[in-house]
């Protein structure tokens, strides 16, 4: 791989230790998957924050970087495993949350936005169509590539810190255009219309997909909140990080000659197997993290209603602050469900403590059975607040 | 037998080869350097300090920052020697500083021979059983 002077002087060492470790794994992972050069990053978005899934290992590692290490492009962070403000309340164990605190405090030593979302283009985060950029968080990786039109392979954690302290990447995957072409057509033939819909959809052709980037044809429009779960749950189903919508998103593609069609039983099916029998204890919302017009549905259907159920919230603080000067916060907060800013049940600690969840994210019923054993109910978000409400 | 280079470094010991892929994250106890993973051909088996060859990574990313907290607990091993090394193990390794070479035959290599390994040139030999 060739390195300009400025970044072989990175290497060896003459900008401080985190930035020389920073390099070679950039270079090490160039060679690995056959970059010719390191190319400039505009924005990063780091994964591996919560302290759950990064134990005292993780922390270390965080501490030594934050040493000498200082960000030199836009940076923010996935979801802690906590509410770094109101943790308490949600029944969080204190060691836990000391320990999450040095890891904010380590990454905030860095000069990282420690924001905590997984939605990081609703708070500032948001490159321009074409911008290369690192960012971990499958969810908000496929979103980037497929609805923004910015470029980025799905890094991991040290990877992505790499990036934020040097400011580049390695040119490989979906940073070269040719590696960005749908390679098979979806055509829909269904009923696709809300978040969870589009959340079932995401399962059926990231299953087809099985790491192939898909061209979907058939659907007519696409909110926001249904493209963030669309992004969510194809990467998490076997996608690729990168999807094109005909005639929705930005990127033009080719069409390919592959086609599979998503018939309304294909989703139905979906559906149904996101579905476990039984009640369920637990409701989350918020994954990924609410859109302000979403905590306006929700603080809408609870009104003047009290949860019967535990219900969380996950948002970024940000966002609850202009729900909070709207009014909102104040009609979710008095129905007794929970805000969990900075965190969501996938990161959090909650193995052991509920047994079950209903939530509208089709990512979310994935990571809700495989991390935490949770009986999952797939439901829209009104359904969802009916559970909640016990209607 | 030469391969690649992931981190280099030089250094003689035993190997212990698994002929299935390792999941560092959830499936090697970072406190002990045993293998954990449920029915996994090394479970048990504790890697500290030996030279590990197995064919390519598994698991979860954060699967690197276990390698990170093996070496810190000085449980790491002394080397990794892959078939095909992906992004996990490579960033463990590099981050941990662990020598580390890929694109050997890894099937060659049985557990218990001595190897010396210049990972900086990408060489493995066997010096004795």
């Amino acid at each position: 791989m060739e390195l300009t002077k400025e970044q072989k002087e990175m290497l060896e060492g003459k900008h401080g230790n985190a930035v020389r470790k920073s390099m070679s794994i950039l270079v090490a992972l160039g060679e690995i998957y056959g970059a010719k050069r390191l190319i400039p990053v505009t924005s990063v978005q780091i994964s591996g924050v919560s302290y759950d899934n990064l134990g005292d290992a993780g922390l270390e590692f965080l501490d030594e970087m934050a040493k000498d290490g200082k960000t030199r492009v836009k940076t923010t962070l996935n979801p802690a495993g906590m509410d770094m403000e109101n943790w308490e309340a949600l029944g969080i164990d204190p060691e836990f949350a000391r320990k999450q605190k040095l890891v904010i405090e380590a990454f905030e030593k860095m000069g990282v936005e420690a924001t905590c979302t997984c939605t990081p283009y609703f708070i500032g985060n948001k490159p321009n169509f074409g911008d290369h950029i690192a960012w971990g968080e499958s969810s908000a990786v496929t979103y980037a590539n497929s609805v923004l039109g910015a470029k980025t392979n799905k890094e991991g954690g040290p990877s992505s810190i790499a990036s934020a302290l040097t400011g580049f990447t390695a040119e490989y995957g979906l940073h070269l255009d040719e590696n960005r072409r749908a390679q098979f057509v979806a055509e829909v033939k269904a009923n696709i219309e809300n978040p969870m819909l589009f959340g079932a959809l995401g399962n059926v052709v990231g299953k087809l997909a099985k790491g192939r980037i898909p061209l979907i044809t058939g659907i007519e429009k696409a909110s926001t909140e249904d493209l963030k779960s669309l992004s969510a749950s194809i990467v998490t189903y076997g996608g690729a990080p990168l999807f094109h919508i005909d005639g929705i998103t930005p990127n033009r593609t080719e069409v390919p000659e592959e086609k599979v069609i998503v018939s309304q039983e294909d989703i139905d099916n979906a559906v149904k197997e996101m579905n476990d029998t039984g009640d369920v204890e637990f409701i989350f919302l918020g994954c990924p993290h609410c859109s302000i017009e979403e905590l306006e549905r929700i603080s809408e259907l609870l009104r003047g209603k009290k949860v019967k159920k535990e219900l969380w919230i996950g948002v970024a603080r940000p966002i609850k602050k202009i729900a909070d000067e709207k009014g909102y916060s104040e009609i979710i907060e008095q129905s007794g469900a929970k805000f969990a800013c900075d965190t969501c049940h996938v990161v959090a600690p909650l193995k052991g403590r509920f047994h079950s969840i209903a939530t509208n994210s089709a990512k979310g019923i994935f990571y809700g059975r495989g991390k935490n054993n949770f009986k999952t109910m797939f439901r829209t978000l009104e359904e969802c607040i009916q559970k909640a409400v016990g209607e | 037998m030469r391969g690649r280079k992931i981190f280099g470094g030089k250094v003689e010991g035993e190997a212990l080869v698994s002929n299935e892929g390792i999941s560092f994250y959830g499936g090697v106890d970072p406190d002990t350097g045993t293998v954990t993973e449920k029915g996994h051909p090394l479970e048990g088996q504790c890697i500290t300090g030996k030279i590990l060859v197995f064919p390519t990574g598994k698991g979860s990313t954060v699967g690197s920052y276990t390698i990170y907290r093996l070496k810190k607990n000085g449980k790491a091993p002394a080397a990794i020697i892959n078939r095909e090394c992906e992004t996990v193990v490579a960033v463990g390794a590099i981050i941990s500083e662990i020598p580390c070479v890929d694109k050997i035959d890894t099937e060659k290599i049985k557990t218990g021979e001595k190897l010396r390994v210049n990972a900086d040139e990408g060489i493995v030999e066997c010096v004795g059983k």
